[in-house]
């Protein structure tokens, strides 16, 4: 197991010592405190209750709109797919100037260079996906080659899997490896670690990868890769935001969190910065440090923002369709 | 008619497994029906009702945390040693009761029986009270009779035997202890019941038997703080509401003094077995 | 750092239907009773939501009555499978009624809108639910072929579930073919007087249930009745024990569900983040105005720093305050009376010098409040660790081992709950066998269910609600 080049640096002992080899690693890894499933659901679902009006409600929908990672994965994508997709990401809303700009868009590799182009001049980050995405399978020089390819083209976030199968086998040294190198590999570059919860099956493996790709040096954990059911949800995003709280305890470092996938209408979105505000903290309430991984999702905030300020209900003829 | 002088026995309590006498030093005499003389028994004072309660609590654990196959088997050994004193049971009940040879011996019977039925019961009172509750939600939910703790019994004042094993069965067989106080005038079937029960494996402290006055010492047992449940079955009728009031000081439970004495010879129910337990219901979340 | 303020969200009082006055309900009608009318205060803004009369000894002697003819005439000899659809028709239209009910429950009790919608009502509702479905069905609950009625009931019930705990005791009650003489809390009589009219919308014939207002008093009245024939209680232990001295040598049939202390016992190996709610939950559930409040935290030395400190953050994010508004976790205390007794204790709790941490939370100018409490460093001999205190307080002690824990566990005269937290199936039964409680919560808390029988060992009371346990309570058995 090689050292990642980052995160190990000024980690209090007892987290350094973890990465020391696969055997600590598991130790680490086992020794978390499980999560109890009901527990968790339990407390998403009432915390899913509460009920944001009025100014707190514009605040959050804004919040959303920036922390929205716009995203076209799709066999089907053409460059003026992604061109749109950027359009939309600079301008949400045409017709209100003020709505803010999206936190970044997210695409393949090789759409990446259209991507920089058509956000030009904005501070909009473009992701990429990489490493083989959505499954991980091929071999460890070909995922390295993905994320130089699209960090070369520009990609300031890299939006990598791990490898689940090497997780689930309990190859814990292998995915930390595997992050630590891609972390390498991204440079300057963001990088996202997507987990794909949906195939970890259970919060106790979300907890360990969560904590394993924070301990091998990853800016975000992210939930999925919207390719797999189930993708993001409310109890394993709080998990996940346990997760970086007690990263931020421990090490005094902030890690996002970015859930992706499902996440189509402005009250699930409400639902998951309030879990933000109330489980994590209020730091981790801005794009640096949560993210929404979704498409349509965008034009429900823009109607519902709509309908905030009009007084009355918007319809999808009244938004862009991109 | 033999030359031979017997050797009288003492009549003791039986407190923790062993034969003291009271500590208070008092015996009081006892007479068959016809008023002969039959012996001197012991007459516990309110500091031997203290030792007993101390070691039926103690006894508590043990009791309780043995399998209820278990207390099943040592309950059942009981009724082998009864019919092994069957005679003697016969002749004690005979003299206390006033009855016939013939029908003490079918009341020592039916005490054997009574005992068997109830140690039947350890292992199956469980699944007749207890439960798995369907609750709405993604929990296992179960129930299951546990046993109240150190139970405080007055005896029948007239079945001497029959009675006394109806009410002390059930009680232990639940995995409870028992503090006893014998019936007043007809001590004896129960002095020999405990001698029975300390050469059985029923551990030390189980069953404390005490004899002597049931005023003087019914309100000790209704009032000491560490004695969970009383059976007043035995209670003097005018002492029975003013005991009951005394269990209130610590919140005991209570089964109740009835108007007259039940019949003994009816089969029993369950009811004996439900007055002595504590339902306790555990949940635990069902997850992967 | 981000702010976001929940912009406030209450929920509207006008859907309580709130009325100036209240009349008891007796036979069947709503009628003035004879003594002195009480006034029902929300406390969580000082005001008077109502005036309601309240029962004269001659008014509980006609409640009795009434409920005698009711239970000789109609409802004893009434087949089960009727009987049943009557207590179903409740269920349902209390069902149909719940946001009322919801939101008159927060005006007069306190407590949060959130839960009032979520717990209360609707476990009201499914308590009747579940009972119906028994009144032809007693044969099969295990206490003989034929199980009858005890007769009337006489029963007195808290402030701090004021619904709820009156269908805890009528559903049964009344599934097993009983009549009903039901006196709600002095504080907080107004949801059952609305299940009152809710029962006389169900056409229940006049006398089967009678809902009598007022203090102590009535209580008293009502439980030493010589034509009751059952008394259930549900309240303080010291009350509990002057009713079972009061029914002493009567006859009547007892239950008690009374005060509790509870353990809540984390040990290292628990799933902590779920501990840390079900600690939460547990305590300041409902205030803590909860019997059953896992008010005892007992926390294994190893993990015990870590778990505070998560324990500490999560408590801070409480929001405290109206009761009416769907973001509020923590509501008012339910009466000034009750203030008192929690500020007096907490007040010990630092005299006898345990270490206080309190939540910055704000809290509202008026009304009835205290901002969520936890002490740490309390030790056995403390006041705080022993007495209830009904309130958002928590007592914080360590252990070191299993049997310690049991021990520290035990070693309160109440018995009412327990909870237990470890990843470890077997310590998990070992301690359930071991711990004096009625209710054993591992790795969740506060969980309630009618088909789960609910109650106390030792001075939290006897008898038990719910389940078929709780069928034998209202059986003559």
């Amino acid at each position: 197991m090689s050292s990642p080049p980052t995160a190990s640096t000024g980690l209090p002992p007892h987290l350094s010592d973890a990465t020391r080899d696969e055997t600590s690693l598991r130790r680490f890894l086992h020794g978390l405190p499980g999560v109890d499933q009901v527990g968790v659901e339990q407390r998403a679902a009432g915390l899913a209750t509460r009920s944001i009006k009025k100014a707190s409600k514009l605040w959050a929908i804004d919040t959303a709109i920036s922390m929205v990672d716009l995203t076209t994965l799709e066999g089907a994508d053409t460059d003026g797919k992604v061109r749109s997709l950027c359009a939309k990401a600079r301008r949400p809303d045409p017709e209100r100037p003020e709505v803010p700009p999206v936190a970044a868009v997210c695409v393949y590799p090789d759409l990446v260079p259209t991507a920089v182009e058509a956000l030009r001049g904005t501070d909009i980050n473009i992701a990429s996906v990489s490493t083989a995405f959505p499954s991980g399978r091929s071999s460890l020089p070909v995922k390295i080659a993905d994320t130089e390819l699209a960090v070369a083209a520009g990609a300031t976030e890299v939006d990598m899997v791990i490898d689940r199968g090497a997780f689930l086998s309990g190859r814990y040294g292998q995915v930390f490896d595997e992050i630590a190198t891609i972390r390498r590999a991204s440079g300057e570059a963001h990088l996202k670690v997507i987990l794909e919860t949906g195939e970890l099956v259970t919060y106790d493996n979300v907890r360990r990868a969560s904590w394993l790709a924070m301990l091998a040096g990853a800016d975000f954990i992210k939930t999925s890769t919207g390719k797999v059911s189930p993708a993001a949800t409310l109890p394993v995003t709080h998990v996940m935001l346990q997760a970086v709280r007690d990263w931020h305890t421990a090490t005094g470092t902030v890690l996002g969190v970015k859930p992706a996938g499902g996440i189509r209408v402005t009250k699930d979105a409400i639902r998951y910065l309030v879990a933000v505000h109330e489980v994590a903290g209020p730091q981790w309430l801005t794009p640096d440090k949560f993210r929404f991984g979704a498409s349509s999702l965008l034009n429900d905030l823009l109607m519902q923002r709509r309908a905030q300020l009009d007084g009355h209900y918007s319809g999808p003829d009244y938004v862009t369709v991109d | 008619m033999s030359d031979r002088l017997t050797v009288a026995k003492t009549y003791k309590l039986y407190v923790g497994g062993a034969f003291p006498r009271s500590e208070s030093g008092r015996s009081y005499p006892v007479h068959d029906t016809k008023g002969t003389f039959l012996a001197n028994a012991a007459q516990a004072s309110r500091k031997d009702v203290r030792e007993a309660v101390v070691a039926a609590r103690k006894a508590v654990g043990g009791w309780s945390g043995a399998t209820a196959y278990n207390r099943g088997q040592v309950l059942y050994r009981v009724a082998e040693l009864l019919e092994g004193r069957r005679e003697q049971f016969a002749a004690e009940i005979a003299a206390s009761e006033g009855v016939n040879g013939k029908r003490a011996q079918s009341t020592v019977d039916a005490a054997i029986d009574r005992w068997v039925w109830y140690a039947g019961w350890t292992d199956k009172i469980a699944t007749v009270l207890g439960a798995a509750n369907p609750v709405a939600g993604p929990y296992f939910s179960f129930s299951v009779p546990e046993p109240t703790g150190v139970v405080g019994v007055l005896a029948p004042q007239t079945s001497s035997l029959l009675g006394l094993v109806s009410v002390l069965a059930p009680v232990i067989a639940t995995g409870n202890t028992a503090v006893v106080v014998t019936s007043q005038d007809r001590p004896l079937p129960a002095i020999t019941l405990s001698e029975v029960l300390a050469t059985s494996d029923v551990p030390g402290g189980v069953v404390n038997l005490l004899t002597g006055r049931t005023a003087e010492l019914a309100p000790w047992l209704a009032s000491h703080a560490d004695v969970n449940a009383v059976d007043l079955t035995g209670a003097p009728e005018s002492l029975a509401a003013d005991l009951e009031r005394a269990c209130a000081g610590t919140v005991k439970r209570v089964l109740r003094r009835r108007a007259t004495e039940p019949d003994w010879t009816e089969t029993p129910d369950i009811s004996r077995l439900r007055a002595f337990v504590e339902t306790k219901t555990v949940w635990h979340p069902k997850g992967r | 750092m981000n702010t976001w303020e929940y912009a406030p969200a209450p929920e509207s009082r006008d859907i309580a239907n709130l009325k100036p006055s209240y009349r008891m309900f007796l036979d069947g009608q709503f009628v003035e009773g004879g003594g002195e009318p009480l006034k029902s205060v929300n406390p969580a803004t000082e005001e008077v939501l109502a005036e309601v009369s309240t029962a004269a000894p001659s008014d509980v002697d006609k409640a009795v009555k009434a409920a005698r003819r009711a239970q000789d005439k109609v409802w004893g000899r009434m087949p089960g499978a009727e009987r049943a659809k009557y207590i179903y028709r409740i269920a349902r239209m209390i069902a149909e009624r719940a946001r009322e009910l919801a939101v008159l429950e927060s005006l007069d009790n306190g407590k949060p809108i959130r839960e009032s919608r979520d717990v209360d009502v609707p476990t009201a509702s499914a308590h009747f639910f579940y009972h119906a479905g028994w009144a032809d069905k007693l044969a099969y609950a295990g206490l003989g072929p034929d199980p009858k009625p005890l007769g009337v009931a006489g029963q007195v019930i808290p402030w701090n579930f004021p619904l709820l705990m009156a269908a805890w005791k009528i559903a049964p009650a009344l599934a097993c073919g009983n009549t009903v003489v039901l006196k709600p809390a002095e504080t907080t009589p107004l949801t059952a007087l609305v299940l009152a009219e809710i029962i006389q919308q169900a056409d229940l014939p006049p006398g089967v249930v009678n809902i009598l207002p007022g203090a102590g008093g009535v209580g008293a009245e009502l439980v030493n009745h010589a034509e009751v024939d059952k008394v259930a209680f549900t309240g303080s232990t010291e009350v509990g024990k002057l009713i079972q001295r009061s029914v002493a040598g009567t006859g009547k049939k007892l239950t008690l569900e009374l005060g509790g202390k509870a353990a809540n016992i984390v040990f290292d190996d628990a799933p902590l983040d779920q501990a840390v709610e079900g600690i939460v939950n547990g305590i300041f559930f409902n205030q803590g105005h909860v019997c059953c409040a896992g008010s005892r935290l007992l926390v294994q030395e190893s993990v015990a720093g870590e778990l505070l400190d998560k324990l500490r953050v999560r408590v801070a994010t409480l929001r405290v305050g109206d009761p009416l508004d769907k973001n509020t976790d923590v509501g008012a205390i339910n009466s000034r009376e009750q203030l008192t007794r929690i500020t007096d204790l907490v007040s010990a709790g630092e005299q006898e010098g345990a270490e206080k941490w309190v939540s910055p939370c704000p809290l509202p100018d008026k009304g009835f409040f205290v901002a969520p409490t936890v002490f740490s460093g309390v030790s056995q001999a403390m006041r705080i660790a022993r007495e209830e205190i009904f309130g958002p307080v928590l007592s914080v002690l360590t252990f070191r081992t299993p049997d310690e824990a049991i021990a520290k566990a035990n070693n309160t005269p109440y018995g009412l709950s327990a909870g237990i937290w470890t990843d470890k199936g077997s310590r998990i039964l070992w301690m359930a066998d071991r711990l004096r409680a009625g209710v054993v919560w591992a790795n969740t808390f506060n969980r309630f269910d009618p088909t789960a029988p609910f109650g106390g060992y030792q001075e939290s009371g006897f008898g038990r609600e719910g389940g078929r346990a709780g069928l034998e309570a209202y059986l003559d058995v």
